[in-house]
């Protein structure tokens, strides 16, 4: 079962903090939709950090990061 | 390639580079002419604007600040090289403008925004060990806003024009500097002919400079509020490893060119009243945590297309206004004949200051989504 986060167009730090909360509730894939390459980066930086691999994939011009662990 | 400088910027050594690059900057620009431990101050510069304009009519702080200009539009040119300028608004405009509004009121009170009070204490001036206690203060409470569900909703795409509106206006200010208009006797376009609006660098190298910072604020996500929060928040260090970078590189220019001078009393447009320059800070670093970011990253993120952040801008510019139309802002330590005079708040200051506290609580907690 995937979960599933929108944080397109959500201020900081909301992306980062709700991918946060779903890797803490632990079911994995996450995927995660930001709109900016801030969040991008964001988002990608503190899940790797948090031993998550990262895929991302451009979707029209906006970003679905998929996590996993 | 540009995903690789992409990448580069994105890391430890992209934030510290663009924190070490201000670092210098910064007392080199005071050492051109800008005023002592205000080489770059963006509450100050988009104060200084509001006093150009005429918004206020403080004599002393007049002068449209190239570097704001720049800051804007360099993150406009980032943006653009790298496909990342994106028109966004609808999140919460007006709260936006309350809280640029209230940070300018908590940031002239101490007389500096959080990059200001960096180079203060880079050069020695001991008061902003309190307003930034005050700062980190202000953006603690602000997290705890956020950790219980505080948000400003969701921006939406729209269109590109409306992300040029804050670069057009910067580009118009441009103008106004290079032609210095004067639009009726005795009226705007202001510049200082004392005081520190009237102590600038040369216009070309102040607007390099903003441009340097704004490309590379823009590609790094340099925010000094965001550097507190990210530690407070989840023990993230990335953001505050620019600003570690921007105080020791300040600080060793400082001692190179012989700016540094170490002490709490009579430092240059600063004043020693511990209490306000606490509480000021406190109140920017609660408003900078609501709204998301520093002021400077609220000048990059209007570069790249925010017109929310934009609202915030002009919120601290119109801030700016009231401020010394209403004798808010800070007065600074005079030193005359060898008698210290400790400047600060008047009473209608420090009620302001207390005021912008309890708006940005009362946003705070009334603007929390129920958790599901």
């Amino acid at each position: 079962m995937t979960t599933k986060v929108d944080a397109r167009g959500l201020s900081c730090p909301q992306p980062v903090m709700l991918a946060q909360q779903a890797i803490q509730d632990g079911k994995f894939p996450i995927e995660v939709l930001v709109d900016t390459v801030t969040a991008r980066e964001n988002v990608r930086r503190m899940a790797e950090y948090r031993g998550c691999k990262v895929e991302i994939m451009p979707v029209n011009d906006e970003f679905q990061l998929k996590l996993t662990k | 390639m540009s995903e690789r400088f992409t990448r580069f910027f994105a890391s430890r050594w992209g934030i510290i580079l663009a924190g070490a690059t201000i670092g210098l900057l910064g007392p080199l620009l005071q050492k051109w002419g800008n005023p002592a431990n205000m080489g770059i101050c963006v509450a100050c510069f988009e104060r200084d604007i509001a006093g150009a304009l005429g918004l206020h009519r403080a004599a002393a702080v007049q002068y449209i600040r190239p570097e704001i200009i720049g800051m804007v539009l360099g993150s406009t040119a980032a943006a653009l090289l790298f496909r990342e300028f994106k028109a966004r608004t609808g999140s919460a405009p007006i709260v936006r403008f309350m809280l640029g509004f209230f940070a300018m009121i908590g940031a002239l009170a101490f007389l500096g925004c959080p990059w200001r009070a960096n180079l203060r204490l880079a050069g020695g001036d001991l008061n902003a060990i309190t307003g930034l206690l005050g700062l980190a203060a202000g953006i603690a409470g602000g997290v705890l806003f956020l950790k219980s569900g505080y948000t400003l909703g969701r921006s939406s795409k729209t269109y590109p024009v409306v992300g040029w509106i804050l670069p057009g206006i910067m580009l118009a200010l441009l103008l106004l500097l290079i032609f210095r208009p004067q639009f009726s006797q005795g009226g705007p376009i202001f510049f200082s002919q004392s005081g520190p609006g009237s102590l600038a660098a040369p216009l070309l190298i102040s607007l390099g400079a903003g441009l340097l910072i704004g490309f590379l604020a823009q590609r790094t996500r340099f925010c000094t509020m965001g550097a507190v929060r990210d530690v407070i928040l989840m023990r993230d260090f990335h953001l505050l490893s620019g600003v570690a970078a921007l105080l020791v590189v300040a600080f060793i220019t400082n001692l190179a060119l012989g700016q540094f001078k170490l002490g709490f009393e009579a430092q240059p447009v600063a004043h020693s009243s511990h209490l306000w320059n606490f509480l000021g800070m406190a109140l920017s670093g609660l408003a900078f945590a609501l709204a998301g970011g520093c002021p400077g990253r609220q000048l990059f993120l209007s570069g790249e297309g925010d017109g929310d952040s934009a609202v915030f801008v002009i919120g601290m510019v119109v801030g700016a206004g009231f401020a010394h139309n209403f004798s808010l802002a800070g007065k600074p330590d005079a030193l005359a004949e060898g008698v210290l005079t400790v400047g600060g708040l008047t009473n209608a200051g420090m009620a302001a200051v207390i005021i912008g506290l309890a708006v940005c609580v009362l946003l705070g907690l009334a603007m929390r989504e129920q958790k599901a």
